[in-house]
């Protein structure tokens, strides 16, 4: 006999849709092909709500809530597209295409790209924001792969996967505000430090932050679909 | 019938918009017995007309010159378009904005040059401390992303310019395309 499984049912953007009571309201959404855009969020990792970008509306809450830790509860109404959304969600991505320096063009991920690919979807075409041009560092230390700071968004996939899936904890975040930056160890060369070169954190990295030198040219997808597949094999499933 | 006054400009870009323009090849037949190209350095014209109906803007903001030329296309245009991502973004000239135009002057007239090593002053316009995409220094009615846009982007909306509406550009370009 099964275990009895706790239903909730809501509407998102006026479809009934029902869910286990322990689920959120992004992966619902996803299952009933309603689309939410997401940086952070990645199937098979935890979620830390850092990008903002899948804020969505509930009714009778003046607040946004993120959808990747937004529980759902029975009865809630979810608004997943309005111009606010979308005004909110365009500002984001100005505000992260600003922050750095964000060269498309020139970019080893151009083309596999989830920022540049989410900046599309949400119809954005240029940044009302001044470029913020700073200067930063790479790191290509590592034998294998290549850390440049000018790409990174701090979604902090790197870091949990590192921890999650490869238990390594190589990957962290240090500094504060505009300063954070993601490091290795407790700031060493890449290279030096107690990196596993699993290569996961490139795999996961929806930018150009992190990449494969040993790549010849120019053309570098990620391939991210191994971590639920990963889990699900370590949990006998 | 009046043709529209079509202006293409290059500013600090490295022309691969207007090449691609160009790559339109034999489809650039049938839309130029819609306009009249009356400035780009595609033709011979000097002086930028006294009104431009629509203006394609190559390049980002990188000198005084550049600055200069910006501020009077715009008041002699009546829509005006970014075209492809150093206009748009500031792209690859501005990649020298986190270390300033010295270092890049010192790397170009002194570091790389044997013979008398000098930076010019006289003729070149003065670098801009930062480069800077055209819609920070005047208004941009569209703005068309892409390094660079492809000819079949610069088909679509062209087509549409001249019959009189604005494209949907999202849905066909994006940054670094």
């Amino acid at each position: 006999m099964s275990p009895a499984v706790d239903v909730k049912t809501l509407v998102i953007d006026g479809i009934d849709v029902s869910a286990r009571a322990d689920q959120t309201v992004l992966e619902v959404a996803r299952e009933n092909n309603i689309f939410i855009p997401t940086l952070c969020h990645l199937d098979g990792l935890s979620d830390v709500g850092a990008c903002r970008l899948c804020l969505v509306e509930v009714k009778n809450s003046p607040k946004l809530f993120p959808a990747c830790v937004l529980k759902v509860e029975e009865g809630m109404e979810v608004t997943t597209k309005s111009d606010r959304l979308l005004h909110y969600r365009q500002t984001i991505l100005e505000l992260l295409f600003a922050e750095r320096n964000h060269v498309c063009s020139v970019c080893v991920t151009n083309n596999h790209c989830e920022l540049q690919a989410t900046a599309q979807s949400q119809g954005l075409t240029h940044v009302r924001l001044p470029y913020r041009s700073p200067r930063l560092g790479v790191d290509a230390s590592n034998e294998r792969f290549v850390a440049d700071q000018n790409r990174c968004i701090l979604c902090t996939r790197c870091v949990r996967v590192c921890d999650e899936i490869e238990g390594a904890h190589v990957w962290d975040v240090m500094g504060r505000g505009i300063d954070s930056m993601v490091i290795t160890d407790l700031m060493q060369p890449w290279g030096e430090s107690s990196c596993t070169r699993c290569g996961k954190c490139v795999n996961v990295c929806p930018t150009g932050a992190l990449f494969d030198k040993t790549k010849v040219g120019s053309d570098h997808p990620k391939y991210p679909d191994f971590v639920p597949y990963l889990n699900m094999m370590r949990e006998g499933r | 019938m009046n043709k529209i006054k079509l202006a293409t400009v290059w500013l600090d870009g490295c022309s691969g918009c207007h090449m691609s323009f160009l790559d339109m090849d034999e489809r650039l037949l049938e839309l130029s017995s819609q306009f009249n190209l009356v400035y780009s350095p595609l033709v011979d014209f000097k002086d930028y007309p006294e009104m431009v109906d629509v203006a394609l803007v190559e390049g980002a903001i990188s000198s005084v010159e550049d600055e200069h030329k910006i501020q009077h296309i715009r008041k002699h245009t009546t829509l005006l378009v970014a075209m492809g991502d150093c206009a748009v973004t500031g792209n690859v000239p501005a990649m020298r904005n986190p270390f300033g135009p010295l270092p890049i002057l010192e790397r170009a007239y002194h570091e790389n040059v044997s013979a008398q090593p000098q930076t010019p002053s006289v003729i070149v316009p003065a670098l801009l401390e930062k480069v800077r995409p055209v819609h920070e220094f005047v208004s941009v009615d569209l703005y068309l992303p892409g390094c660079p846009p492809a000819a079949d982007t610069f088909f679509t909306v062209i087509t549409e310019l001249l019959a009189g509406r604005i494209p949907d550009v999202a849905s066909l370009t994006r940054f670094g395309a």
